[in-house]
């Protein structure tokens, strides 16, 4: 298991590297360089000269803007290394710094999502199979479909619309993770406050999701049903449930937990969108602003983590799956 | 069914494939309602333009709907066909409005009889932007994902024909681009390239070619095995031969699932571009772009949310069950109903 698990975080470095490659290549297609977009910026904030030129340079040195392409590489490789993303242009202070703050909101958001797709994708998708072809199967299975093909900023636009506080009913607040003041609240009232604010986002980030991971549920488990050792469990004359639950649901998880390594990608990137909408301050919105505002030592930093932070999931995800899977050797694995 | 295909001769993958698609009447329904989008998109002119169709004037048959006449440059069509006295007639589209033709006389009205799905804060006909508008989802759909299948298709085919250290480097690749939050990274492309759908379907298409490329790499894995590759070989045929002539025709039939749920998702994709204001620059109109007019008006303007919500959402479902079909009718062990 040690000898798997170490071999799965140096095959993490050829990935970072990748991971590196792409945003300084995503980095060159900007127009201009960025030290002459933060000079035309500054021009419109109308600062001093002598403070320009001091941006310039400091810039330059960041970057390494004077320097060849493959040593400007070596630079943004040094700080990645290091975790140094520089400054924001827009508030002047160090980019690692605000995305750790980022992170935890992000992290809430995703990972209740997960949790909660999981929770209700599995039961949904185990009843949807074993009553194949009955009326609620149809029904669930109809249902999913529409909720898989449903954009979901529009979803979150009819959310706040309706219960939002638009035009119905304002059961829900559409801004920010706490009510103003919450901090003066007892822990409880107070983390009452944050899901009160998260259900809305939590419930937009959901839903596809859900959709996607009860259809694969359902498909896995009528694969199980389909094996011998289902129809042994039920010749031997074992109650229902224990077949259902014991014999056919355990097996059918175990191509569903990989499908979280695909899923948290995807969250990330939704929370893009729904996070700008109900102005969350998550990474998504720290990276959506940061594009409009072009700051880029931000969308870099923002961009790195983000796939970081994805690779250390799906890691995750496969470990999991390496565990419940007794059938699969650590060592004969890549 | 094996029984009937062996009546029927050799069959080959091909027919069996659409002689099970063609039973799936749902999928053979939406495949129908795709082709009725596609004529809406390339009609557009045709069916929603202010200027109109057939005009009669001075004795003269004019086409200005199809054809620009110099004589007419300046002309307004409506005022010009209020004048017009028989047997001289113009006939307009059934949406007479262009989907850029402002109206500040007719700001944010409801669905009417003169407007059918009402109008935007400019006065412009909503139908008329929608018509418009399917231009842009089916082509962004389709160029992008025939980017991203084409992508997917080299490097997945140079990674399981060839396997050893290229496949190794090629894997590595692809867990890169997995490792990108897919939106972010194409808001960031766009954000970073000057406006236009060109470089919309560019970056869709660069971002999305792992799944084709995992799904071919796989089955060049399977396929290299074979007898009939090992013949081939034997026969003295190259790699390039072997790859494109034997292995790829027998290896490309799941890309078509992927490639109906990825025009999906590009449209998906695309309309939420344009609802966060990245999408097709203005003034061309685009289902997202609608949508996001109608953040800022959400109190009122519930045409502006719902009608072009209502067309991504279908447009979205119907290439979802073309490709449930396909996938079913390609390996019918995977039939979920």
């Amino acid at each position: 298991m040690r000898s798997y698990i170490l071999r799965r975080l140096l095959l993490m470095l050829p990935t970072m590297l990748g991971i590196t490659l792409v945003t300084f290549t995503i980095i060159q297609l900007a127009p201009g360089s960025p030290a002459e977009l933060k000079i035309r910026a500054d021009q419109t904030g109308a600062l001093g000269e002598q403070y320009t030129k001091e941006v310039i340079e400091q810039t330059k040195k960041l970057y390494g803007l004077d320097k060849p392409i493959h040593i400007r590489y070596l630079i943004w490789l040094k700080q990645v290394a290091t975790l140094n993303f520089g400054e924001s242009y827009k508030d002047h202070r160090p980019v690692m710094k605000i995305i750790l703050e980022r992170i935890p909101v992000s992290l809430q958001l995703s990972l209740t999502s997960i949790f909660l797709i999981y929770l209700l994708a599995v039961p949904i998708g185990v009843y949807s199979a074993v009553k194949q072809k009955s009326v609620s199967d149809r029904i669930i299975t109809v249902g999913l479909f529409i909720l898989y093909s449903l954009p979901n900023f529009w979803v979150a636009m009819m959310l706040i619309l309706f219960v939002g506080g638009g035009q119905f009913f304002h059961w829900f607040p559409v801004y920010g993770l706490n009510s103003e003041g919450a901090d003066q609240l007892p822990f409880i009232a107070w983390l009452g406050d944050r899901l009160w604010h998260l259900a809305l986002p939590v419930a937009c980030l959901t839903y596809a999701g859900l959709a996607f991971i009860s259809r694969q549920q359902r498909a896995a488990m009528l694969e199980v049903i389909r094996q011998d050792y289902i129809r042994t469990a039920r010749a031997k004359g074992l109650p229902e449930k224990l077949v259902v639950f014991k014999h056919a649901m355990r097996n059918s998880l175990i191509p569903i937990v990989t499908l979280a390594a695909a899923l948290f990608p995807a969250i990330l990137g939704g929370s893009v969108i729904i996070e700008s909408i109900f102005s969350i301050p998550g990474m998504g919105k720290l990276g959506f602003d940061a594009i409009l505002a072009r700051d880029y030592p931000v969308i870099m930093g923002d961009a790195t983590i983000s796939a970081f932070l994805t690779l250390i999931g799906i890691l995750a995800a496969d470990l999991t799956y390496t565990l419940i899977d007794p059938r699969i050797s650590f060592e004969a694995r890549t | 069914m094996s029984g009937q295909d062996t009546k029927a001769g050799p069959a080959s993958f091909r027919r069996m494939v659409f002689g099970r698609f063609r039973q799936d009447r749902l999928a053979m329904l939406c495949l129908g309602l795709i082709a009725v989008l596609f004529i809406v998109a390339i009609c557009a002119p045709l069916l929603a333009n202010n200027k109109p169709l057939i005009m009669r004037h001075n004795g003269k048959l004019y086409f200005p709907a199809l054809k620009g006449y110099r004589e007419f440059s300046a002309t307004d069509f409506k005022k010009m066909a209020e004048a017009l006295k028989a047997p001289e007639f113009a006939l307009f589209p059934p949406v007479p409005y262009s989907p850029t033709e402002y109206d500040l006389f007719a700001v944010l009205n409801p669905p009417s009889a003169s407007h059918w799905l009402g109008t935007d804060d400019r006065g412009r006909d909503v139908l008329s932007r929608m018509v418009w508008g399917s231009r842009v989802s089916l082509s962004v759909g389709f160029v992008a994902v025939g980017i991203y299948v084409l992508i997917g298709i080299f490097f997945g085919a140079l990674a399981g024909f060839y396997g050893g250290w290229v496949d190794a480097s090629l894997s590595r690749m692809i867990e890169v681009m997995i490792c990108f939050p897919t939106f972010f990274l194409i808001i960031t492309i766009i954000a970073f390239l000057p406006p236009s759908i060109y470089n919309i379907m560019i970056a869709i298409g660069f971002t999305g070619w792992t799944g084709v490329a995992r799904l071919i790499r796989g089955e060049f894995l399977r396929i290299r095995q074979t007898a009939y590759v090992e013949a081939e070989r034997a026969l003295g045929a190259g790699d390039f031969r072997i790859i494109f002539r034997h292995i790829l025709p027998n290896a490309i039939a799941p890309t078509l699932v992927i490639a109906t749920f990825g025009v999906a998702d590009a449209i998906l994709i695309e309309s939420a571009l344009s609802f966060l204001g990245f999408g097709v620059p203005p003034p061309t109109a685009s289902w997202g772009d609608i949508l996001s007019q109608s953040r800022s008006y959400i109190n009122f303007a519930w045409w502006l949310a719902s009608f072009p919500g209502a067309a991504i959402f279908v447009t979205v479902t119907i290439y979802n069950l073309v490709g449930e079909g396909f996938r079913d009718a390609i390996d019918p062990r995977l039939k979920q109903t």
